[in-house]
């Protein structure tokens, strides 16, 4: 094959097949409704940033001065219902995965196109009903609606927010029914399970823990609603009722969800880290089986989010132990990635170096992972910023930024222009360097004994907190500049090739854009994924 | 063509043992048979359920991939059913 | 029908990423099981609790449970197995193509299912009418010592939400039932294309499942009257 020496633009792809907003808004097109699912979850990640700047505005002063308290639990709920039910659970599957599996199977479409558009349309409707509740006076729950409060002591709009995260689950249900029903059917002639990307097996192991946890996770809030209805006390420990029940059907989806969180964020890594260092994964299976390990591993480990709740000291302790051996995988999956970047023709390119600070920040947000599984110290740190900080090292550190990773790298395949290499570079890192000074404070905060959801603390506290704050002010700049540039390169980037990245990924191999159909023929594979030692003539032409 | 069509019979049988089994569950949940009681009763739905998997359903002729994904689906919610009663069973556990 | 319109039926049925209409029944029963699981998972919740308040409270639990109607309750057991036969009956004649049949035996399994469901609102009308309702009129004080009302409200309150859930999954398969009958009557199914009638069949059977669990747990804890 030849490679053109100008790039050029195909005349038909699927952005241009058809116009208006009907073609959008009635699409089966796997990738429009990817593209819908960006816009989308870009406007709910930026309300949700809305909601971290006044936290951390609040934060700057020990004195609780910004807001009121009922305002400020207002504000920290807000955030991680959007943060986590509308941006990161739908993040990297619904937008990335929509986009790139079928290619990477070599399909078509999804299985049940038709389905996958249902699926956009429960987020937005979940979206708007949960942006109606915000607007109209918030709810002060926490994300995590623990009972007794949101069943019988809130005045706050918790049956509507709930309603809202109810059709954000539906979403996250057909996407994941989508997924292993492509996976599993729709594989091109010659593509064994062996022979599939490693994105493909992480986005698989997402989807069983979008099956098989999501129903719980609703079954729990319609149960916190009914009680809220008619206060018939299933969490009411007056009348008998638990309330660490409830903790314990909301944590055995929560829990995996963080998985489902990370999951597709380390598949996007892995294919990162063999393009930008042109060698095969090392240790293929490994890596694979890791991915379903971590979401079967994950369903086991729930209760170590209630340590102080009031569980037994056994089952504690059983929690822990599981928590340790989920940690493996992970671990794992990190190695490696190590080595197959040793010898590895390595260009730091900016998909590459958001990879970089995947493997770092989630390194550090999983080690901290294991300080707060261990009991003793759990009990401690357990409700502090040691807590926040762990969890936003993975979730921010390393999900969002293997987001924006993937973004850059499928950029040019999803709108056929290159992103400003510049300027890209120059955003991861502001994103790097905000990052580590908004979190890393607030481990030491967590240490030393700050309490989380709470917006007054200590006068001790006040440096740490007001370099936590400065660092989220850069931070939020450096999420602003790919905002600006990515929309500029629409109209006034440079024109990409088909495959500027030489990947032997199958999605490279038609061009950028794709058809509406993908491939001009089905796509017959005939070797293992990642074989660049076979193809010394796949190169960068980007 | 893979697909498997059953025998009307069959359909007949498991019919007929389904609404046996319901006969029975329940004549014996008037026998004293302490915590048995329990132990029985759900053997009987279990069985019962088996049978509509399997013939019903079509379970047993199909690929295995089915079988897999409903067995799966059975151990995860055993886990959610065994790991919190291990809780409620051990708090007055001396500790 | 004319082998014509079948075959024109049957291109029309295959939908865009599909080899043939083989490899589209094969994927959508697929998608259909997973979507069970979904079902199963959320049901599962409900039971977690069940099976936890039942082993804390046993003996609340016990004196609640003789509260239920046996009869309407095995009946309607009864009832939902019938109509599994004549949903799978219904799969049948689909699968021969047969389709005067096809729309009888649907239409015998929805009115089976309307029948259940008149049974159970006949239920739910006693229990409102001596009390029983959590949340609504709830006074049990009468029948058990004051400290345990709470917990035998506990299961009623799980009777109401259990059964109330799945009666609200056999109007959705009422829903859906109607929606095939209609197709098969319309002459959309053959022994090349009838997949959706599989599908409605395995997902009336689900809910026939998550009764054959419900009816000993509710019902059946124990009848032995001393």
């Amino acid at each position: 094959m030849s490679a053109p020496s100008v790039a050029v633009e195909p005349r038909e792809h699927y952005l241009n097949v058809d116009y208006g907003i009907r073609s959008w808004l009635l699409t089966t097109d796997h990738k429009r409704i990817a593209i819908l699912y960006m816009i989308s979850i870009t406007v709910m990640f930026f309300i949700g940033g809305i909601f971290a700047t006044l936290i951390r505005l609040e934060l700057m002063t020990p004195a609780g001065d910004l807001v009121s308290s009922d305002t400020y639990n207002k504000l920290f709920t807000m955030h991680g219902i959007v943060m986590v039910f509308f941006f990161l659970i739908p993040s990297v599957p619904a937008v990335i995965g929509n986009f790139v599996l079928p290619m990477m199977v070599g399909a078509r479409d999804m299985a049940f196109p038709k389905i996958n558009l249902l699926s956009w349309y429960m987020y937005v409707i979940g979206a708007g009903i949960t942006l109606y509740c915000i607007t109209v006076g918030g709810v002060d729950t926490g994300w995590t609606f623990y009972t007794p409060f949101s069943t019988t002591y809130s005045n706050t709009y918790v049956f509507g927010s709930i309603v809202g995260i109810l059709f954000a689950g539906f979403s996250s249900i057909f996407t994941g029914l989508n997924f292993i029903a492509t996976i599993h059917n729709l594989r091109a002639p010659g593509l064994t399970w062996r022979r599939m990307q490693l994105f493909l097996w992480s986005n698989y192991a997402t989807a069983v823990i979008m099956i098989l946890g999501t129903p719980v996770v609703a079954i729990s809030l319609i149960l916190v609603a009914v009680e809220r209805v008619w206060h018939i006390g299933i969490f009411n420990p007056a009348l008998g009722g638990d309330p660490v029940l409830f903790q314990h059907l909301f944590w055995f989806y929560s829990h995996p969800a963080v998985y489902i969180m990370v999951l597709p964020a380390m598949g996007v890594v892995s294919e990162l880290v063999t393009t930008f260092s042109r060698k095969r994964v090392f240790g293929y299976e490994f890596v694979a089986a890791a991915s379903i390990a971590i979401a079967v591993f994950g369903f086991l480990v729930w209760g170590h989010h209630m340590f102080v709740a009031g569980i037994s000291l056994y089952s504690a302790l059983l929690f822990s132990v599981m928590s340790y051996l989920v940690a493996i995988p992970s671990a794992v999956k990190v190695f490696n990635w190590t080595a197959t970047l040793y010898k590895g023709a390595i260009s730091y390119r900016t998909p590459m170096l958001y990879a970089f600070g995947f493997i770092g920040l989630f390194t550090m947000g999983g080690l901290t992972g294991l300080f707060v599984a261990a009991l003793g110290v759990d009990i401690h740190v357990t409700d502090t910023y040691f807590v926040v900080a762990h969890f936003h090292y993975i979730m921010v550190g390393g999900t969002v930024m293997a987001y924006l990773g993937a973004i850059h790298y499928w950029w040019p395949k999803m709108f056929g222009r290159m992103y400003p290499e510049g300027w890209a570079k120059i955003s991861a890192a502001t994103i790097f360097i905000g990052f580590n000074v908004t979190f890393f404070p607030q481990f030491l905060l967590g240490y030393l004994g700050m309490p989380r959801r709470y917006h007054a603390y200590a006068p001790e506290f006040q440096v740490l907190n007001v370099m936590s704050t400065a660092g989220a002010s850069i931070l939020a700049v450096g999420y602003l500049l790919p905002l600006i540039y990515l929309i500029w390169s629409l109209r006034y980037g440079e024109i990409a090739p088909a495959n500027p990245w030489g990947s032997t990924g199958l999605e490279w191999q038609t061009t950028s854009p794709p058809p509406t159909h993908n491939f001009e023929e089905t796509p017959v594979v005939t070797e293992e994924a990642y074989a660049y030692d076979k193809h010394p003539e796949m190169e960068f032409v980007a | 063509m893979a697909e498997h069509i059953i025998p009307k019979k069959t359909y007949i049988a498991t019919w007929a043992t389904l609404m046996a089994m319901t006969l029975i569950t329940t004549l014996v949940a008037f026998v004293d048979l302490g915590r048995f009681n329990t132990v029985v009763a759900l053997a009987i739905a279990t069985f019962k359920a088996t049978l509509v998997v399997l013939f019903f359903m079509g379970a047993k002729y199909t690929p295995r991939l089915m079988r897999v994904a409903i067995t799966s689906g059975l151990f995860f919610l055993a886990l959610l059913l065994v790991f919190s009663m291990i809780d409620y069973l051990s708090r007055l556990w001396p500790a | 029908m004319s082998h014509s319109t079948e075959a024109a039926a049957v291109h029309s049925a295959l939908q865009a990423p599909y080899r043939d209409l083989e490899h589209q029944r094969e994927t959508a029963t697929l998608g259909m099981f997973v979507f069970l699981l979904t079902e199963l998972m959320m049901f599962g919740g409900l039971f977690c609790g069940y099976l936890v308040y039942r082993t804390l409270y046993f003996p609340s639990f016990l004196e609640a449970s003789k509260h239920m109607d046996l009869t309407i309750g095995a009946v309607n057991t009864a009832v939902l197995i019938c109509s599994s036969l004549t949903m799978v009956l219904g799969v049948q004649a689909a699968q021969q193509g047969r389709r005067k049949a096809i729309v009888m035996w649907l239409i015998i399994t929805m009115l089976l299912g309307c029948t259940f469901l008149a049974l159970k609102g006949v239920e739910y009308y006693h229990h409102w009418a001596v009390h029983e309702v959590p949340g609504i009129n709830f006074d049990f004080s009468s029948a058990v010592p004051l400290v345990e009302v709470g917990k035998v409200q506990l299961f009623f309150a799980l009777y109401f939400i259990m059964t109330g859930l799945h009666a609200l999954h056999m109007l959705i398969g009422l829903g859906l039932v109607t929606w095939i009958t209609i197709s098969a009557y319309k002459g959309r199914y053959s022994s090349a294309y009838h997949n959706p009638v599989e599908n409605v069949g395995l997902y009336w059977h689900f809910v026939d499942i998550v009764w054959i669990y419900l009816f000993p747990l509710l019902y059946l804890i124990s009848r032995m009257h001393t």
